[in-house]
């Protein structure tokens, strides 16, 4: 048992830092550590960069732009793209309808795909959920007949991220209504140009605009934008899911956000002294580093496990992750939002364009709106209550 | 980054995990305890044989070479059986204390004793009013010819009452609480003016008060505090490993009990408000699974803050998650989870004792907050 890692590995690692904090414009880094929201042109940005050597898609095959990394690697890059306030590449576009697209799609969507999916010249959105289907997905209701060589689409989406960024939208559909509920979903790519839809945003209560609702109304759809076979969505789906596995934890953006919390706890007074010396908020902070630190260890372990087992293979452990993850991810804004104190009150997100000066620091700004906005971290890709219920399954036996 | 065990680590486990499991069960464990020193003299004889009781000294003492890691898989698998050999008093403190605190001939002439499993050790270092601060020690040491001669009382001594020597930390100079002048002894439990009284312990493990009067006895160390300190740090690192293996217990034995257990003609597992409690039992017990390993690679570190700070990371997660563990585990057994009979329980009493000792997860909590925390610049002691 070593923790350290080889020579080889703390190159790698040191390459990594270079390469995100100076490749990647400061002016987006910067925005990521004051939890401002990034606008479509710093994501696609951002990517372009990191794609600029490949390395916006580390995580698909290396047929089609992905990296061959040991899971060491790909724990470190994490680690440093996060704790240098890196924005994640597009996780629509990388963690979810690429490998999709690479696993199960033809040649000709792979080509015709791909590399603009990599390079963010295309930004998806995922049409996944509905209002009749959160936890129970397999229940979606959004309809695709086909007719002649287009299927026709109507229904609704609904917490649609950044659809309003979107390009396209890669949706489940149901394509055959009579079959048990998994087995007439179909995995269809989806032209936002589309006539027939309509895209309306939802206001979260942070204030942000992050979600929306997407209706489609008689949407023709090409026939060859269906990936793989018809009503084997579900099985595509679940591989979508199952991707995220070790990243999901978020252990290097908690360390930067426990870093910044102790840089900005030092600026703020709790009486004669800076609140970071107060014994009580030391403690409190304290307590949850020693959750993150089991947690980067749980991952440890998870990322070395993986190196042993076969491919596409998930350690039971890995489920664990999500769930001390997104607690762990709450818990830090708590923290930020005490520390910053009464300044915590005034709402100050800009939609409208004016100049007011800031009230109080510039940092206070987006403690409460992140805090707010951090309560989807536990709702999302699975509620932790669904989580439970899989861990309970697959790992306990219950 | 490797958490693979080498060739000699898995033959260990193997073999200690072949031992608890085929010789350690509940019932066989009941009649241990019964036997004249509250545990089994044939069982200690076996941990000798088998190399055990040499675990963490250097081969050239004729030990096994073991570091931490190795304590860690024993203390493990120690845990899963709730062994009460005074395996932890002798070989992680006695051994430990011998290791960093010994002079050669002192280990020369112990360490194969201890090995053999003719000599047994304790560690009396807690006095009345010294809580968990090593540094607090009350008992005099006066320099009387080329030895020492010491006074005081000693508390909770581990195993104290079965140890053939005592380490004992006693007062050379300096106020009640300095780090400076505290040194480290150790006297012969027959030794004149030593007097024991010893008792079980609520794990059904064994202590013993100590009361010292004009002891004479040698010097091991004259400024231990620093040794001690070290040792202490890797006893800690231990019981997280043995709490894990308790915790370990704990966790199986109530999913066992979900899934066999009908209620309103169901398996009680089948309700999902248990299912989910069961599940957060199992991320206390992999949390802390972690931060047992976290410790035993740390409880080696040279640097005393980037040590200490780990190390009481880690007893903040273990006691945190043993309670957890160890009070679901009764709610989830129910009625029976509070007999004397039934095994659970005695889990949990250890795991409740693991967590006050050497400092509960608040105390440790507040030394790390403290020294800065984890994570970002080190900040200076």
């Amino acid at each position: 048992m070593d923790l350290g890692f080889t020579p080889e590995e703390l190159a790698f690692r040191d390459e990594a830092r270079h390469f995100f904090t100076t490749a990647v414009p400061k002016s987006i880094r910067d925005k990521v550590v004051e939890g401002e929201g990034l606008t479509k042109d710093d994501l696609v940005t951002s990517q372009r960069v990191l794609n600029s050597r490949n390395w916006a898609t580390v995580n698909w095959p290396v047929a089609v732009g992905g990296q061959d990394w040991s899971p060491v690697q790909v724990y470190l890059f994490q680690d440093e793209m996060q704790l240098a306030h890196v924005p994640q590449p597009i996780a629509f576009n990388v963690s979810m309808v690429g490998p999709v697209i690479a696993q199960f799609g033809n040649a000709e969507q792979k080509a015709r795909f791909l590399p603009k999916t990599a390079n963010a010249d295309i930004f998806w959105c995922q049409g996944f959920s509905e209002p009749g289907s959160g936890s129970d997905l397999a229940s979606l209701r959004t309809r695709a007949e086909l007719k002649d060589d287009k299927y026709v689409v109507n229904g609704q989406k609904t917490w649609t991220t950044l659809a309003q960024y979107a390009d396209w939208i890669f949706c489940l559909v149901r394509t055959d209504t009579a079959a048990k509920a998994q087995e007439g979903i179909s995995f269809l790519l989806i032209d936002m140009k589309t006539p027939g839809i309509t895209v309306r945003p939802i206001v979260t209560i942070d204030g942000g605009r992050e979600v929306n609702e997407v209706f489609f109304d008689n949407v023709e759809v090409p026939a060859e934008n269906l990936v793989g076979q018809e009503n084997k969505g579900w099985d595509y789906a679940k591989f979508l899911l199952g991707n995220e596995r070790t990243g999901i934890a978020r252990v290097g953006m908690s360390k930067a956000k426990v870093i910044r919390i102790k840089e900005l706890a030092a600026l703020e007074f709790a009486g004669e002294r800076p609140l970071i010396e107060d014994a009580r908020f030391q403690e409190k902070l304290a307590a949850v580093e020693i959750e993150l630190k089991a947690l980067e260890m749980t991952q440890l372990r998870v990322v070395a496990d993986e190196r042993k087992m076969a491919k596409g293979r998930q350690n039971p452990a890995s489920s664990i992750l999500k769930l001390k993850g997104s607690v762990i991810q709450q818990q830090l804004t708590e923290l930020l939002m005490e520390v910053v104190g009464p300044y915590v009150l005034p709402y100050q997100r800009d939609f409208d364009g004016n100049n007011e000066p800031t009230v109080g620091p510039e940092y206070a700004t987006e403690a409460a709106p992140m805090y707010f906005n951090y309560r989807k971290v536990s709702i999302y890709g699975g509620s932790n209550e669904i989580q439970r219920n899989i861990i309970a399954k697959a790992i306990l036996g219950l | 980054m490797d958490f693979d065990l080498t060739e000699d680590q898995r033959l260990l486990k193997e073999s200690v995990d072949r031992l608890i499991g085929d010789q350690y069960g509940f019932a066989q464990r009941k009649g241990y305890a019964t036997e004249a020193p509250g545990w089994s003299a044939k069982m200690w004889a076996q941990f000798a044989e088998m190399g055990l009781l040499g675990l963490p000294f250097e081969e050239a003492h004729g030990g096994f070479g073991g570091g931490p890691v190795e304590t860690m898989i024993v203390m493990e698998t120690f845990g899963r059986g709730l062994v009460l050999e005074p395996f932890f008093a002798t070989v992680v403190l006695g051994g430990g204390l011998l290791r960093r605190a010994g002079s050669a001939a002192l280990q020369a002439a112990l360490i194969p004793q201890v090995t053999a499993g003719k000599l047994k050790l304790a560690f009396a270092h807690v006095e009345r009013q010294s809580r968990y601060n090593l540094a607090d020690v009350t008992t005099t040491a006066r320099k009387s010819g080329s030895g020492y001669v010491l006074d005081g009382a000693k508390s909770v001594v581990l195993h104290g009452d079965c140890a053939d020597k005592i380490f004992v930390t006693a007062r050379i100079s300096g106020d009640r609480r300095d780090r400076d002048g505290v040194g480290l002894f150790l006297t012969d439990a027959g030794a004149p003016g030593v007097t024991r009284r010893g008792y079980p312990t609520q794990d059904g493990l064994r202590a013993a008060e100590i009361t010292l009067t004009g002891v004479r006895a040698d010097a091991v160390s004259e400024n231990a505090l620093p040794a001690v300190e070290h040792v202490i740090d890797e006893a800690i690192a231990a019981l997280c490993a043995e709490a894990v293996g308790t915790m370990q217990v704990m966790h199986d034995t109530t999913l066992d009990y979900l899934k066999t257990r009908k209620q309103f003609g169901r398996l009680i597992g089948s309700f999902q408000v248990l299912q989910h409690r069961s599940v957060d039992m199992l991320v206390a017990l992999e949390g802390a699974r972690s931060m047992a390993m976290f410790a035993a690679v740390m409880a080696s570190e040279e640097n005393p803050i980037e040590r200490r700070k780990s190390i009481s990371a880690a007893k903040v997660q273990i006691g945190r998650s043993g309670k957890h563990v160890g009070q679901e585990a009764i709610q989830l057994h129910g009625g029976i989870g509070m007999t004397q009979e039934y095994s659970v329980g005695h889990f949990f009493k250890r795991m409740t004792m693991i967590e006050q000792m050497y400092g509960s997860a608040d105390d440790h909590l507040a030394i790390l907050a403290r020294l800065g925390g984890l994570f970002g610049k080190a900040k200076a002691a």
